[in-house]
């Protein structure tokens, strides 16, 4: 199959997660990427382990990140280095970095240097906190920024405290946003030769994700954020919304009308609940009496019961357990790639499905600039 | 001139992740024309946050649907049918999240809407995707980050499995939408015809997940640990993580040990002094941590730190992050005017384009507010 972006070239001078995740979705959906990486360290993720797992001398993060991807190794500080690199953007449809404000300049490929060099690229931008404000010299951690936020208020039950989400959504969603604005100047330089400027800041794109809850906070005159006592799912919804212990594992429930639950769970004690109202209005004590009736059986006699009434619920599952549903490995999402040196691994697939195909790629991560001579080659540089 | 100027999208998907999709495109530039049911509209403007409306429709629906046009048809009606063909015959992009045979029923799949238009490009969101057992299940968020092994990496080890309590699987299902659908619209200016395009909530919310899955698979495994106390993330060393203050809560991120201990005036005990240990001993580290911490105000811990360049920050409340000048500086946020002239306060789109923000005043339309001048403009009568 013919992957999309074939034929475009993207240099990428970004690290850690935010914008290498864009670049590895731009790669997946058939641009080639090649990283531009500092002498000696590299990405900074390539040491950066989680839970001390080493594979072939390097983080589990980098190669999830950096897989289908090349590597230019290049010290911008020397001036024959950095030729060699403008070289590469000469010929390249976008250029993508993460510095932090000022770093740019110092390493020669600020905007208006490189739209010196090629008027039509596409020029792609991260940061942590955009270039304006009190905010913009602050590291941009996912963390720093879940927790500035407000992010962190919205997850688990009132009374726990700040609850953040124990992956670096922000960074993937600021990525994602920046796939997004890269592809629009793409179509607009395919289409009339104009390609542009795309910046995306991941505390902005942590505001848009949490649009409807910033959009009621000015709804409602400013009322804080108060999660359910218990089963919380999320802060503005009424009962039943939420995940509860069943007798041998968990059960997940989304909306539902809590008079006809109590009927299908014969849960006497819910049918009260008439008004609409009260289902958010008295959430805590709907998901109490919910929560200890749910704790007498076990999921899949309550799933039997509520699938068939066409009602919103899950069995909440861990990944072994869903890894082994016939309903997950008919998905593919798992895929094997390959090193160079011949090391292999498992990691998952681009989420993307373009006329009946998955998007894959068997090309493992580079070592640190394993591509350097034969792209010098390549590009005559 | 904004990028994806020039471009129709026919939006005939419901609820959160397609329009969601369809609102990042048309902030990018492309119009976007909600294809609803006659009357009541789409499903999504019943469901509301706090019982927040706007009008005769959700908040909800006001936030994801701004910038957009409404043409309302019966598509069971076959006068309907045929203008929204007519429709169909002129437009760039359709998206839809009908359950699997719904379109093929209605006669709008896309092996019939490619032969109107050959050069469409064609979205599907689903909850499965097409394939599998699951396939005809109701896809909903809150089901789908249960499913997914997500709601184990958040909170506390103790802790119920806890979702985000927002709609993660959405908005990234809708980002993975938008960029697999401007990807094909970038290969159709090379091949001429356009494509299917399609993502589901499962795909996409295991996609988020792909640097800890990526770890998981090549590492014998193990399930992920969450912390015991104040977790961040179930792979990352101490101190990572969450912890009390005398006032307030404080979150620590990338930080070295042994430079926090130093930098607090704590003597590490020497069972922690290895940076090996960081991670096995991560309970017992950020249980030392935490009586240091409840000590002083957060402010205080903020004082020592930001000047040494640590990644630790405040943690917020919408009333106090939404209202700091930092957040201010973005003007994350607009306002929006309904054609009966309400006014709602809303963010606008996170990308900036050629170093402009993108600032879009029009609301979310009534269903079939735009029947008359569409009809009149694709001469569908």
């Amino acid at each position: 199959m013919n992957k999309p972006l074939e034929g475009i070239l993207v240099i990428d001078f970004s690290q850690y997660l935010s914008a290498p995740s864009a670049s590895l979705r731009l790669a997946d959906l058939g641009a080639r990427v090649i990283k531009i990486e500092q002498p000696n360290t590299g990405d900074l993720t390539r040491g950066l382990f989680f839970s001390n797992v080493v594979m072939n001398e390097e983080s589990s993060m980098f190669h999830a990140i950096n897989r289908n991807k090349q590597s230019y190794q290049a010290n911008m500080k020397s001036a024959v280095e950095r030729e060699k690199v403008y070289h590469l953007i000469q010929k390249a449809d976008v250029l993508i970095h993460n510095f932090r404000p000022g770093v740019v300049e110092k390493l020669g490929i600020e905007y208006k240097k490189v739209k010196e060099l090629n008027p039509e690229i596409v020029y792609a931008e991260l940061s942590g906190y955009g270039k304006e404000g009190v905010w913009k010299n602050k590291a941009g951690l996912d963390l720093l920024i879940q927790s500035l936020s407000g992010l962190t208020q919205l997850n688990g039950n009132e009374g726990a405290g700040p609850v953040p989400i124990g992956l670096a959504v922000v960074d993937i969603l600021s990525g994602a946003h920046l796939a997004q604005g890269i592809l629009a100047c793409l179509y607009r330089k395919i289409t009339k030769g104009k390609g542009g400027r795309v910046e995306v800041s991941m505390l902005e794109s942590a505001i848009e994700y949490q649009f409807e809850s910033v959009t009621a906070f000015f709804r409602d005159g400013g009322e804080p954020t108060i999660r359910a006592k218990s089963n919380s799912a999320h802060a503005y919804l009424g009962a039943p919304y939420g995940v509860y212990k069943t007798k041998n594992g968990y059960i997940a429930l989304a909306m539902g009308q809590i008079p006809f639950l109590g009927e299908l769970l014969a849960c006497q004690a819910l049918l009260k609940y008439t008004e609409v109202e009260s289902w958010f209005t008295q959430r805590d004590e709907i998901k109490d009496i919910l929560g200890d009736h749910l704790l007498t059986k076990p999921t899949e006699d309550w799933l039997a019961v509520l699938e068939p009434a066409d009602i919103w619920c899950a069995e909440v599952m861990d990944w072994k357990t869903l890894f082994d549903t016939e309903a997950f490995k008919i998905l593919q999402l798992i895929q094997e790639v390959k090193m160079s040196d011949g090391y292999s691994s498992k990691t998952t697939r681009c989420p993307i499905e373009i006329n009946d195909s998955y998007l894959l790629s068997e090309m493992g991560s580079p070592k640190l600039g394993e591509h350097t001579e034969s792209i010098s080659n390549e590009f005559a540089l | 001139m904004l990028p994806l100027e020039g471009i129709t999208v026919l939006e005939f998907a419901q609820f959160m992740a397609g329009p969601s999709a369809g609102l990042k495109m048309a902030d990018l530039g492309a119009r976007v024309i909600k294809i609803e049911r006659p009357g009541s509209g789409e499903a999504g403007r019943q469901i509301a946050i706090k019982n927040l409306f706007i009008d005769e429709s959700s908040m909800v629906f006001h936030t994801a649907n701004r910038n957009k046009e409404s043409y309302a048809a019966n598509l069971k009606d076959p006068a309907d049918l045929e203008k929204v063909k007519k429709l169909i015959a002129r437009a760039d992009v359709m998206t839809h999240n009908f359950r699997p045979g719904v379109m093929e029923k209605i006669g709008l799949d896309f092996e019939v809407v490619k032969t109107i238009n050959p050069q469409l490009i064609y979205g599907v969101v689903s909850g499965y995707s097409s394939k599998g057992p699951w396939a005809k299940k109701p896809g909903q968020d809150l089901l789908i980050q249960s499913l997914s092994g997500f709601n184990y990496l958040n909170g506390n080890a103790n802790d119920n499995p806890t979702p985000s309590g927002l709609a993660t699987s959405d908005i990234f299902t809708g980002a993975h939408l938008v960029q697999g659908v401007i990807a094909a619209l970038i290969q159709r200016c090379k091949t001429g015809v356009g494509s299917k395009v399609e993502v589901s909530l499962l795909e996409s919310t295991i996609d988020i997940q792909f640097e800890l899955i990526t770890t998981y698979l090549n590492d014998g495994e193990k399930s992920p640990q969450r912390a015991k106390k104040g977790n961040a993330h179930a792979y990352l060393d101490a101190p990572y993580g969450i912890y009390k203050t005398k006032d307030n809560y404080i979150a620590i991120a990338l930080v070295p040990l042994t430079s926090l201990t130093k930098a607090m005036n704590i003597s590490l005990p020497s069972e922690f002094s290895s940076k090996e240990t960081w991670f096995p001993k991560r309970d017992q580290i950020m249980e030392f941590l935490s009586p240091y911490f409840e000590k002083e105000s957060t402010q205080y811990w903020l004082d020592i730190f930001e000047p040494l360049d640590f990644c630790c920050s405040d943690i917020y409340s919408y009333k106090q992050f939404l209202n700091h000048e930092g957040c201010k500086a973005l003007q994350m946020i607009q306002e929006v005017e309904t054609s009966d002239g309400i006014k709602m306060k809303t963010t606008r789109c996170p990308i900036r384009i050629d170093g402009e923000r993108i600032f879009k005043r029009k609301s979310a339309p009534k269903p079939g507010e735009n029947n008359a001048s569409i009809e009149k403009e694709f001469n569908l009568n």
